[in-house]
């Protein structure tokens, strides 16, 4: 191991390297500086180990101990049952924000599109549309949302925080429009069936087979398409993409029409579980919907991340938020738990990098004590007289 | 033999026996170094060699693991970048990183702004003062501009009076001449030659042994992180220099081999975007080379963007095999067969942070993809069969491109581009930045693209190379084609004329 590291990677550019190296970086023993024990100690770690997604698993074993130790009923069948069901809407709106935002780009607006979705459902079920076709409806509009949101950043060349930021009181403010601060709850068994249901014979709520569903199909889309693979280009370097002749602007506008639609089909599917359509419907989720996909590991800076990761984020809030209601702990207070999470999750990859950063370091250092002991003598004067004797040697 | 220095026994800056690693790279090893006082002294060495390493080393930015750095005389130890500058010593970037918005004065006293007896900046002085050192440097530059909008070489010389103005008495200049214009280099070297005879030590990093030659008396050149060599310049000769630099006997550049020039491919007819170009006609035939010559800001890579689609002409026809085509995006451009090898490797040709594999693949996602799903065998096998082709070295395909030398991420794009199978491939500045070594390669795999009945568009600011290469010589000045020339007539001398618009019309 330590001999192989030894032999110095023939083609590599060392000027590169160099400058992406930190400049403190020291390779020898004699001069290490700012590695705290901390980093030490966790450098030793396996590499799996050391990556974000074995730190979630940690922060969500974390997050359950917290749970069972909160509230004796957190450990139920049942519970667990409320706790994905409460999640459905934020997971389903972080597939597709997890692929706005490795494409570099982020959607504000989807619990406004939710929550007008819902009101218009309401409406139009209300009178007397059917519920199937108001549904239709329903989705069109959110992707029609989600269309306005794209065609602004992609043609207008606007920035996605910009526009999305305003569509977010857009949208919400014509929900208000809509139904006012009036409700519909009146719903067919039908279709709250499906909200408040389980298939049959076990605890599985239905929306989180739907979303089980799509969760696999995004994982394809995003991991192994060449639509997913064209999200990552596009993400890490949008010039490069355009002049590989990925149409840049087009699939941005796809995945904002996507995010639009998903938005409403979130919007669809809380009307059914709560038999409810407001206008205040699904207020403020966006930051969750945010953090979710943040600290699930994709770069808010686009180009990096992964579906599993966000999965695994999307358990550790259900979770957390879960287990503070369960101590009575209101969700305006929930709020400063998930707001501290989302710094840490942009501000986390940071450290894990500095640990990697810190293992290679040690490995190098490890590798050459052979280096050492031969150089150890060079500096004094002698050499420097012989340095003078080289270079007038020609 | 100390002839080449003679003013001073002490070095103003000395390295002595410096070593420095990045993790397990050893960037430098033992390496000596000395700067006096008036005398320019060259740094060669292929990319990679440990040039930037040892500058940053200079400028305060890393700290050597090994060794002393000596300033006269004395060792002293650079924590920072501005331990760095109050020691006097300055560096000149290829790029310069200056305050876009400040202008030119406030630039140059960045930071040790002139003040009064309040202790306010005092501006008439301190433009005053930044106007009599621009003049006695011969400069003429308005002291007033904002910094954005100045031309590179422009904005070098205000990093150099800033020099100035701090007293430096060592000026670092790294690949100063990367993005000039052969004016600007002559420029810039009287320059150069008024800061020697002021006494100051100057270090000169390049690799264009031409202009080193012209300016230094001193080379040193680096190897694989060693000094080699350190000798007189009029004691070396280029020939020698690049034997030291690449560690092998090397053939100077690489011919075109003869290849059957066939049918017109490409046409462009009286192509003009208001304010680029105008009026730009050519012909570019199948097996042919067309060298696209001109100064830097001529309109070359316009030219080629818009052949491939990025923007848009205004007037003017582009003919493919005798039609006439609309090309509205790259996507167009491609299917015409066109691929472009753009200037800019790392903002414009690379996913830096995506593999090799993914990187040559880009272009052809639906040709390894099955319903959609890229199939990764298959990726990997078209990848491996031009990462092969071209010889790239350095790493596995599924590591990043990132970690590989410049001229391997070079070969990387022309994968990309070839794994395309285009008929026109168009060239902008493809071996800019990269090595000797890798340059003849480079030029050898354009020779046989062209053997093999590719018609490419060469875009290149080397003279030697588009002579080299080129079957015809287009030349370009201000937007104008001013010269097309035959390989037997473009000389040096008729294409630089071209170039700098001092030819009449007539060779059209």
């Amino acid at each position: 191991m330590s001999d192989s590291s030894e032999v110095k990677p023939p083609a590599l550019d060392l000027e590169a390297s160099a400058t992406a190296a930190s400049p403190s970086a020291p390779a020898v023993e004699l001069r290490r500086t700012r590695v705290t024990a901390s980093e030490r100690a966790l450098a030793h770690l396996p590499g799996w180990l050391r990556s974000w997604e074995a730190l979630l698993l940690v922060l969500l074993l974390l997050s359950l101990v917290l749970g069972s130790t909160l509230s004796p009923y957190f450990l139920s069948a049942s519970n667990f049952s409320l706790l994905i069901s409460d999640m459905m809407e934020k997971a389903l709106m972080a597939l597709t924000m997890t692929l706005i935002v490795i494409a570099g780009e982020i959607d504000l607006s989807v619990a406004s599109v939710l929550g007008l979705a819902s009101v218009v459902l309401g409406y139009t079920w209300s009178h007397g549309l059917a519920l199937g076709l108001a549904i239709a409806l329903v989705l069109l509009l959110g992707a029609f949302c989600g269309l306005v949101n794209g065609l602004a950043v992609t043609r207008l060349s606007l920035p996605s925080l910009v526009v999305t930021l305003g569509t977010l009181a857009l949208f919400r403010g014509l929900a208000y429009v809509v139904m006012g601060d009036q409700a519909v709850s009146n719903f067919p068994p039908a279709f709250t069936n499906f909200g408040f249901g389980t298939v049959p014979g076990t605890l599985i709520p239905w929306p989180f087979v739907l979303f089980i569903v799509l969760a696999l199909l995004f994982s394809l889309l995003l991991h192994r398409s060449t639509l997913g693979r064209q999200i990552y280009a596009i993400g890490s370097n949008k010039e490069a993409a355009r002049f590989a002749g990925i149409r840049v602007d087009n699939i941005k506008l796809l995945l904002f029409v996507l995010s639009g639609l998903m938005a409403a089909l979130a919007g669809v599917v809380f009307t059914a579980r709560f038999s409810n359509a407001r206008a205040d419907n699904a207020l403020g989720f966006e930051l969750d919907v945010v953090t979710i996909v943040l600290l699930g590991g994709v770069n808010i800076f686009g180009g990096s991340g992964s579906l599993p990761g966000v999965v695994l984020s999307l358990l550790i809030i259900g979770v957390l938020r879960n287990a503070l209601s369960l101590a009575d702990i209101s969700g305006d207070i929930q709020n400063i738990a998930v707001g501290a999470l989302l710094i840490l999750s942009v501000l986390g990859p940071n450290v894990v990098r500095r640990l990697q950063e810190a293992a290679s370091r040690r490995h190098a250092a490890e590798a050459g004590p052979g280096r050492l002991a031969r150089s150890a003598r060079s500096v004094p004067a002698e050499v420097g007289a012989s340095a003078r004797e080289r270079e007038t040697s020609h | 033999m100390e002839i080449a220095a003679p003013q001073a026994a002490v070095p103003v800056i000395e390295l002595v026996g410096v070593s420095k690693s990045f993790g397990a790279i050893q960037a430098l090893k033992e390496v000596d170094l000395s700067l006096y006082a008036g005398e320019v002294h060259a740094l060669v060495g292929e990319n990679g060699a440990g040039k930037s390493t040892l500058v940053k080393i200079l400028a305060g930015v890393h700290r050597p693991d090994r060794g002393l750095l000596k300033i006269n005389g004395e060792a002293v130890e650079l924590r920072s970048p501005a331990q760095a500058q109050a020691a006097g010593i300055a560096v000149i970037h290829q790029e310069p990183t200056l305050f876009p918005d400040l202008d030119v004065a406030e630039n140059v006293f960045m930071g040790h702004q002139p003040r009064d007896r309040l202790g306010r900046i005092d501006w008439r002085r301190m433009y005053r003062e930044v106007d009599q050192l621009l003049q006695s440097l011969g400069v003429e530059l308005n002291v007033y501009l904002p910094v954005r909008g100045l031309s590179v070489a422009d904005r070098q010389l205000v990093e150099i009076a800033r020099a100035l103005s701090q007293d430096a008495r060592v000026l670092i200049m790294d690949e100063p001449t990367a993005s000039l214009s052969p004016r600007e280099v002559d420029d810039l070297f009287g320059i150069v030659e008024q800061l020697r005879a002021r006494q100051v030590a100057i270090l000169f990093v390049s690799h264009r042994l031409e202009e080193v030659f012209r300016l230094a008396s001193r080379v040193t050149v680096l190897r694989d992180g060693q000094r080699v060599i350190t000798a007189p310049a009029q004691v070396l000769t280029p020939e020698e220099t690049i034997r030291h630099m690449v560690g092998r006997e090397l053939a100077a550049l690489f011919p075109k081999e003869e290849a059957a020039i066939g049918d017109v491919v490409l046409e462009v007819r009286h192509l003009t975007r208001a304010g680029v170009f105008r009026d730009v006609s050519f012909q570019l035939r199948r097996g042919e080379i067309l060298g696209l010559a001109g100064l830097v800001g001529a309109g070359r890579t316009e030219v080629a963007r818009v052949l491939f689609g990025i923007d848009q002409a205004e007037s003017g026809e582009i003919l493919i095999d005798g039609r006439v085509v609309a090309i509205r995006s790259p996507r167009d451009a491609m299917r015409y067969g066109i691929a472009y090898v753009p200037e800019d490797r790392h903002q414009q040709g690379l996913i830096l942070d995506f593999s090799i594999a993914k990187n040559i693949t880009l272009s052809i996602l639906q040709r390894i993809a099955r319903f959609s799903l890229v199939r990764s065998r298959q990726e990997l096998k078209i990848a491996a069969d031009y990462a092969e082709r071209l010889r790239v070295r350095g790493g596995r395909l599924t590591q990043p491109v990132r970690a590989l030398s410049g001229g391997n991420q070079q070969k990387v794009v022309l994968g990309k581009w070839l794994a395309t199978e285009p008929r026109i491939l168009i060239l902008d500045e493809p071996t800019r930045g990269i090595d000797i070594g890798a340059k003849a390669e480079v030029h050898r795999i354009i020779s046989e693209l062209a053997a093999r009945g590719l018609a490419i568009l060469l875009i290149s600011s080397e003279l030697p190379e588009i002579l080299a290469m080129s079957d015809r010589v287009l030349v370009m000045h201000e937007g104008r084609v001013s010269g097309l020339f035959s390989r037997a007539e473009a000389d040096q001398e008729k294409v630089m004329l071209a170039a700098t618009g001092q030819n009449s019309r007539e060779s059209r």
